[in-house]
């Protein structure tokens, strides 16, 4: 039987379409959503507030330009484990939070990174003319530089989101879970029988991972300022 | 440090079990080291070539791009997943094409980048004594490209060995094989998962600062251009 005739015989398996059973595909692409989405919440929160005072005053510039770099440098396998190793030495629960708190570190530097260059790059004659209009500091950085910055924030948000969902299908190493990854690590332990749920593992999550591409940029089209859309249109914008 | 209790575990680091794995280490590292380069050499030619004819065909380039960020997409172990059946669960291949894949994104754009950025008088000039399209590009274009595309090389390097530990899912991984090691064993062994993330992560930053050294070298006139 050829490989794809298994790929195929694996999907039709009882349960395989099941929205509530471990075993279904749709149950395990939820999970993977969210584990990413989730994920990705709680880094922008901890990362954008914090990026756009320290933008907005200039501070802390080296931390900017080298988060991206050291958090390309860290392996997230080796974080995935690291921190299942930490939570079953503590004796607190591995099935959800070292995932999870893996997958916050990993999305915090492109987050907090491009959120800083966002504000960086916008000309400070449009910061002073707000000032000037008598905007307060705090209203700048919200109803300016944030909207202002948001294509770039997004730009990392979608760095982000893309290794999130990477990193949790390499989550099924150590969780229970781990979203469509989990059927990838099966078939890698039952060998040569496991190459047809390999195969449906890998294309399902590579599937996920090319919608996930194109709703991010329709949602980045659809939450960007008008005006700036309207300025790259006349080409006035790189 | 953390306050992590050692009881019924292992202590968090014993210099005994690197002394005792020193060879294995190293083993492990030259692995890492070759999957690394591979991965980047196969890269690096496939991104020269295509920028190539990107830089003769507009259409081609955007082509190309689209082409290159959705390979870039795809999750490694997403990738890893649908080459075994084909290629093996052990076999190098298996590890190294989506290693190589990764880096095309980034490659082309920066090579493209980098000959597109070289000022029109310099090729004027060069046009003007007499150098053909391909001399002007391998000797005169190329070469001044080179600070961007030694930044692009970078990024590329530093994802690919984070990357690499990823294939111990193969059997294969480099320091990566001591990451998944260290919680294979009865009692986990953090030792092991310490010594592959560290060096792991040393690797990265080693790599990282030769690159830079090189490109400054072979480069001396881009000191401030240099990111």
């Amino acid at each position: 039987m050829s490989i794809i005739d298994q790929a195929i015989e694996w999907l039709g398996e009882p349960n395989r379409w099941s929205w509530t059973d471990p075993a279904g595909v749709p149950y395990r692409t939820v999970e993977h959503l969210q584990f990413s989405l989730v994920a990705l919440a709680i880094s922008a929160v901890l990362t954008i507030p914090p990026a756009l005072w320290l933008a907005h005053y200039r501070r802390a510039q080296f931390l900017a330009t080298s988060a991206v770099n050291i958090g390309r440098a860290i392996p997230s396998f080796g974080l995935v484990i690291l921190f299942w190793f930490l939570a079953s030495r503590l004796e607190v629960d591995t099935t959800f939070w070292p995932l999870m708190l893996a997958l916050v570190a990993l999305a915090l530097p492109p987050l907090f990174t491009n959120t800083y260059a966002g504000v960086l790059q916008l000309e400070q004659e449009t910061v002073d003319a707000a000032r000037g209009t008598g905007y307060r500091e705090w209203q700048i950085m919200l109803r300016l530089e944030l909207p202002l910055a948001s294509p770039v924030i997004l730009a990392g948000a979608r760095v982000a989101f893309l290794q999130l969902v990477a990193t949790v299908a390499i989550g099924a190493i150590v969780n229970d879970g781990g979203g469509l990854g989990r059927y990838i690590v099966d078939g890698f332990a039952l060998g040569d029988p496991g190459h047809g749920e390999i195969l449906a593992g890998g294309i399902a999550v590579v599937i996920l991972a090319l919608v996930c591409e194109g709703v991010f940029a329709l949602v980045t089209r659809w939450v960007t300022p008008r005006g700036l859309t309207l300025q790259s249109r006349a080409g006035t914008r790189a | 440090m953390f306050p992590v209790p050692t009881q019924g575990g292992r202590p968090l680091f014993e210099w005994r079990w690197v002394d005792r794995h020193l060879d294995e280490i190293f083993e492990r590292l030259g692995e890492h080291i070759t999957l690394t380069a591979a991965a980047l050499a196969i890269g690096l030619v496939v991104s020269i070539g295509v920028s190539v004819i990107s830089l003769r065909r507009r259409w081609f380039y955007v082509f190309a791009l689209s082409v290159a960020g959705s390979l870039y997409v795809i999750p490694s172990l997403g990738a890893f997943a649908v080459l075994v059946p084909f290629t093996g669960l052990t076999s190098f291949t298996t590890a190294v094409i989506p290693l190589a894949t990764y880096t095309l994104l980034i490659l082309i754009r920066n090579i493209v980048t980098g000959v597109e950025q070289v000022p029109k008088e310099v090729r004027e000039a060069a046009i003007g004594m007499g150098f053909t399209r391909s001399r002007l590009l391998w000797q005169v274009e190329l070469p001044l490209a080179l600070p961007v595309v030694i930044a692009g090389l970078r990024v590329a390097a530093v994802t690919t060995i984070g990357l690499v530990t990823v294939t111990s899912m193969l059997g294969k991984g480099g320091l990566g094989y001591f990451i998944r090691n260290g919680i294979q064993t009865a009692t986990p062994n953090p030792t092991s998962i310490i010594v592959g993330v560290g060096l792991s992560v040393v690797l990265a930053v080693v790599v990282d600062l030769l690159l830079w050294l090189g490109g400054r070298a072979l480069a001396p006139w881009s000191r401030k251009a240099a990111r």
